[in-house]
């Protein structure tokens, strides 16, 4: 517990969050190691079996970054990804399961500052709750 | 123009003069929009200057690396002739037809055989010759390649220097050559060709030190110049990126920058701003300091003239975040101790007088056309300004004296590289406008390998981690991820490069495709958002489909945001590659898709910069539609009476709107908004919102590209008792105030009345004193950056001022002055004719009192340090330029970015500064950021060239990354109907006899996002390139 490193999976979108991610490296903008991004073309095409999927294989969190509301790329993906986020925060709670592990964030192109940020304090956040039990629980 | 009246046929070819980042870009936009280039440069491989930094600002991008796939896009399109060692001799004939005279230097190396290995440099006995590259500070042998990533990658011998050559002895790098490309019989030969158009971008030069003789730059070791400093920086630099003092090796602790050295100095002849000094200067002590925390830079400035998109931001981020100190003073000389060749400055700043220390001294050094480039510009037969750049005018910045030679970059004037790229794509759109019907007439049919088809083989991945110099290498342990990828399933292939997307890897990787019939490839470096489409290609040229191809990004989202923690920072990167890996095992090849082109342009917005767009994309042979939403066309510049340099601003515009108006191509619509677009590159539908005669009319319309050219808006100031006075008014309107006053004397009704707000006392007879005050609502916590044109505007009208009334007293209060570039010459009169310049803080700014109606100014003065106050006549507040009204609503309607200033975002802020990310759309003139006429008009044009690359198109081919319905599994639910943004997928009856019905994909309109496949309740979609499988596999790679 003492050595523990919360393990992120990020899950980017390609036009704004991505872009935001690349500019926070450019601006040199220094954040902990812990999470691992994946791209994908918008965060309306992150199904939820990825979020599950992830916290099953042992992820301590999932992160999840669009556009913000209005500037999705795709016109309304990331206004899907925020109904798809309502409807599996229900489902993890009707299951007794932790909603605060998974979350969902708009960072811009332009807002190194905020990628840099928001990932110190999700690191941060799941030092805190410690390691995920998601996985032991549920292993089948 | 560029009509002819001879009836020579014209050519469909042109040529580049100068290979910098310039004439590639030129030369690209060319290439890319159906036109053969020749493109010469004397030095034996392009690249220029920009070859030579290490880093840019404000992105601190590796110079390097955004640079080299453009030079390997260049070195490798099928229309473009690279012709290095190559010097132009004259040019003869008429745009259109064009004979040029060549003179192609003895390379000694036959470029055909040279394989690029390298064998024959360390064979070379010879190796103490300085390295000019290298600012000297290392050797080089005869035989010697310009730089490492140099494209053509074929080593040069240098004859005046080699053995054989001047004693007809040794050889030894012929018999290292296993390739037999060494040939010293090979003669320098002049050749002649024909081309319809010539661009130059032949580039300037470092003003040389020995302008600043008492530097001592030569006699003390650790002076150096700016460009000797990026060499220091660089990781393939002489000092492999350890920031060292040449004197002893050591480290230095304390640097100093100097600046304007040969910039704004009279005193030898060169009065301008080299525009860019100051913030290469502050980039490169903000670099030193990555380099090593322990070293204390300080910058001597005259004024921070960092004016551009996000420079401010930078310049405050390099005081409060890494320490460097700016004093504002200017070194009179150099000391040196013999002994330590330690430096001591002795400078005066506000705070006193001042004796230094300095371990190390960087000269910022201005830029100046260097003899050679006078000789070039005389013998191509153009005029020169009085410093030897070539002249040009405000509103054909890309137009020489001689007709159908454009020029771009710091040939024109001293211009920092994404001027240079601009100016560089608008001179090709003046290329085209002279050639439009010689589109296509002499290039070659496309030459990509056909593919292999590799289904059913096992995979076999390559993977290839990028060192990127010391931007990854100097985090992340390289050698240690490619000993891990080896260790992948299925990885058959993996190693190390310098830098990945140099020509040479290009070219390594394709040869290890082919030896290690690799089938999947991986590159572990950059981001894929710049980088991905360059490897593609490279796959491609080797036979594979390219999206057998999968990126990590340990640099962008690696190795610069964890740069404290390397082992943490190491096993990130093997995670990725792991992660990449995983994804290549499943990838599939996928088809093209093929898509027709609508070749007209909608421009939005009829100001300058639209109707520039609008005629230079008619100029180049496509209608284009120009939509504004007034009455008229003319935008800001209608209340711009005249320009410092003295242009009849309102007459130049009725020409250009006369103008756009004749031209057959162009169809304007006034009153007009746009209501939606739709649609995607070469095939957008436009609704069209007219209101006139009280009616509201719509129209839709067809076209392949869009130029936005919305401008900006003055700002209407609400500080320092703006609107309480009617002596307090706003820099511009002053300047029509001055109009006014100029007017009635050659008016023919002395009667008529002047405008109410002009007070009596301006009266040129009795003007007493006008106080002008800069930065109001720019440069704050609000606005934090620089509108870029105000300093000229107020000194061009405090020169007005001086006109009509020499004996008025003008007080200009400023934090810096910006007259970058020739301006310069205009802030230097204004000071002459007597404008007093008082400088204040954002801790001092000035107090305005009304005092019976009329402002009474306290300001802080530096020079005499105590407060002073002005009671002036007119108190004119340079209020400075915000984004357009409406500029989200756009921004939204066509899914593109706006930067946290409220202005539109480019792709790239040095390389793609006219592009969108989103591809088919492109940006001109003030929605960009604030500029003058010129920069408005070369971005103008720049844009039209950009899409000129699109249109001159008949097909595109579409994003292969759609989505793919698999029939057998889809349900026909219609969820994804509702679901897709784009119309795109739709249930249809697929087989007629069993009646089986499933989800259709349109392939042309759909974009990919995935938002189907998401919510496919039957997992009966997927997104070619991002399939659902291949992210699982992502996930347990990275979690197992």
């Amino acid at each position: 517990m003492a050595n523990y490193e919360p393990k992120i999976v990020g899950f980017l979108c390609n036009w704004c969050t991505y872009a935001g991610a690349d500019l926070a490296g450019t601006s040199r903008m220094q954040y902990p190691p812990n999470m691992r991004p994946i791209r994908v073309m918008c965060s309306g095409a992150v199904d939820s079996v990825y979020i599950l999927r992830a916290l099953l294989e042992g992820a301590d969190g999932v992160f999840m970054g669009g556009c913000h509301p209005g500037d999705c790329h795709y016109v309304s993906g990331n206004y899907k990804a925020r109904r798809r986020m309502v409807l599996f925060n229900s489902v993890m709670n009707s299951l007794g399961l932790d909603t605060e592990r998974v979350w969902l964030r708009w960072i811009s192109a332009a807002e190194g500052r905020k990628f840099a940020d928001t990932v110190t304090e999700m690191t941060e956040h799941l030092r805190k709750k410690g390691p995920s039990a998601f996985k032991d629980k549920w292993e089948v | 123009m560029g009509q002819t009246k001879t009836s020579t046929p014209k050519v469909g070819a042109v040529l580049v003069v100068g290979g910098g980042i310039g004439g590639v870009q030129s030369a690209l936009d060319l290439a890319d929009s159906g036109y053969k280039v020749y493109l010469v440069d004397r030095a034996p491989a392009i690249g220029g200057i920009m070859a030579m930094l290490d880093k840019t600002f404000p992105t601190n991008d590796c110079s390097m690396c955004i640079l080299s796939p453009k030079l390997v896009a260049a070195g490798r399109h099928k229309d473009i002739e690279l012709m290095t060692l190559t010097e132009v001799l004259g040019v003869e004939g008429e745009p259109g037809a064009f004979k040029v005279r060549l003179k192609r230097h003895a390379r000694s190396v036959d470029l055909s055989k040279c394989t690029g290995c390298g064998d024959c440099l360390t064979k070379c006995p010879v190796r103490d010759l300085p390295n000019e590259f290298e600012g000297g500070l290392s050797n080089r042998r005869a035989i010697y390649r310009l730089y490492a990533q140099a494209v053509p990658n074929a080593p040069t011998i240098d004859r005046a220097h080699c053995l054989k050559f001047q004693k007809d002895k040794c050889g030894a790098c012929q018999k290292a050559c296993k390739a037999g490309a060494i040939d010293y019989t090979q003669q320098d030969e002049e050749i002649v060709i024909d081309v319809g158009s010539v661009v130059v971008t032949a580039g300037s030069k470092v003003a040389p030190t020995s302008l600043r003789p008492e530097y001592g730059h030569g006699r003390y070791p650790n002076v150096v110049s700016s460009l000797e400093f990026e060499r220091i920086l660089s990781a393939s630099g002489p000092y492999s990126g350890h920031v060292q003092r040449p004197s002893d090796g050591k480290a230095p602790k304390k640097v100093a920058w100097l600046q304007c050295v040969g910039s704004r100095d009279d005193s030898v002849e060169r009065g301008y701003c080299s525009a860019m000094c100051c913030m290469y200067a502050v980039k490169e002590a903000v670099i030193t300091r990555e380099h090593s925390s322990e070293v204390e830079p300080t910058v001597f400035y005259m004024d921070m003239r960092s004016y551009g998109k996000d420079f401010d931001k930078y310049v405050d981020r390099a005081e409060q975040q890494y320490g460097v100190r700016l004093v504002r003073a200017r070194v009179p000389e150099i000391r040196e101790d013999p002994d330590t060749h330690n430096l001591t400055l002795r400078y005066a700043s506000d705070a006193g007088s001042f004796t230094e220390e300095f371990d190390m001294v960087v000269l910022s050094c201005g830029f100046v056309p260097p003899p050679e480039l006078v000789d070039l510009g005389k013998r191509l037969d153009f005029e020169l300004n009085r410093y030897g750049f070539a002249a040009t005018d405000a509103w054909a910045p890309t137009q020489t004296s001689r007709a159908g030679v454009s020029v771009a970059g710091s040939f024109s004037q001293p211009m920092a590289i994404p001027e240079t790229v601009t100016g560089a794509s608008g001179a090709a759109a003046a290329a085209e406008e002279i050639l439009a019907a010689e589109r296509g007439s002499m290039v070659k049919e496309s030459s990509v390998p056909t593919e292999n088809d590799v289904r059913g083989e096992a995979p076999r991945i390559g993977v290839f981690v990028c060192h990127c110099g010391i931007n990854i290498g100097g985090v992340v342990r390289v050698p240690e991820v490619v000993e891990f990828a080896r260790t992948l399933p299925h990885v058959v292939y993996a190693e190390e490069n310098l830098y990945s997307c140099s020509g040479d890897t290009q070219d390594k990787i394709k040869d290890r495709i082919r030896e290690h019939r690799l089938n999947r490839v991986v590159v572990a470096s950059c981001s894929p958002r710049t980088h991905e489409p360059l490897f593609q290609s490279t796959v491609a040229e080797a036979g594979l489909n390219p999206h057998l191809f999968a990126m990590a990004n340990i640099r962008d989202q690696c190795s610069w945001v964890h740069m404290k923690e390397p082992d943490k920072a190491t096993a990130k990167a093997k995670d990725l590659v792991k992660m990449a890996a995983a994804r290549a095992l499943r990838l599939k090849a996928l088809p093209k898709v093929k898509l027709p082109v609508t070749k007209a342009g909608l421009v939005v917005g009829g100001g300058i910069a639209g109707m520039t767009a609008a005629l230079a994309l008619a100029g180049e042979g496509f209608d284009a539609f120009l939509v504004e939403r007034d009455k008229e066309l003319g935008g800001n510049a209608r209340d711009i009476p005249k320009t410092v340099e003295g242009d009849d601003v309102r007459k130049r515009l009725k020409d250009l709107a006369d103008k756009v108006s004749a031209h057959p191509r162009i169809r304007t619509f006034f009153n007009t908004r746009i209501k939606a677009i739709d649609g995607f590159v070469g095939n957008y539908q436009t609704t069209l919102q007219s209101e006139g005669g009280g009616e509201r009319k719509e129209e839709s319309l067809k076209h392949g590209v869009v130029v936005v050219a919305t401008g900006a808006q003055y700002r209407t100031p609400t500080e320092y008792g703006y609107g309480q006075s009617p002596s307090i008014v706003t820099q511009k309107e002053l300047e029509e105030m001055l109009e006014e006053i100029k007017r009635p004397r050659d008016r023919a009704k002395p009667g008529q009345a002047l405008d109410p707000l002009i007070p009596r006392s301006l009266d040129p007879s009795s003007v007493g004193s006008v106080v002008m005050i800069q930065c109001v609502g720019s440069r704050d916590e609000e606005r934090p950056y620089c509108s870029r044109i105000c300093c000229t505007e107020a000194v061009k009208n405090a020169l007005a001022i001086k006109e009509l009334n020499p004996d008025a007293d003008v007080y200009v209060l400023y934090r810096d002055i910006r007259t970058y570039g020739m301006r310069e010459e205009y802030y230097r009169q204004a000071r002459q004719k007597g404008v007093v310049f008082i400088r204040y803080s954002p801790q001092t700014r000035p107090d305005v009192r009304i005092v019976d109606g009329k402002p009474v100014v306290a300001v802080n003065d530096p020079i005499l340090g105590r407060a002073i106050e002005l009671q002036p006549d007119i108190l004119a507040l340079s209020s400075g330029i915000v984004p357009q009204s409406g500029s989200e609503e756009l921004a939204q309607m066509l899914k593109v970015p706006l930067n946290s200033d409220g202005f539109f975002l480019e792709a790239h802020m040095k390389l793609r500064p006219v592009d969108f990310a989103t591809e088919g759309v492109f940006m001109a003139g003030l929605c960009h950021f604030p500029k003058f006429i010129d920069e408005a008009t070369a971005q103008a044009q720049a844009a039209a060239s950009r899409a000129a690359t699109v249109l001159s198109r008949d097909t595109l081919e579409a994003e292969a990354t759609v989505a793919n319905v698999d029939p057998t599994r889809c349900s026909a639910c219609h969820m994804c109907e509702g679901l897709c943004a784009y119309h795109a997928i739709e249930v249809k009856t697929i087989n007629e006899r069993t009646g089986k019905q499933a989800a259709v994909v349109n392939e042309a309109l759909c974009k990919g996002c995935g938002a189907c496949a998401a919510n496919c309740r039957s997992l009966a979609i997927d997104i070619c390139g991002f399939q659902a499988e291949n992210i699982g596999r992502e996930i347990a790679a990275l979690l197992d």
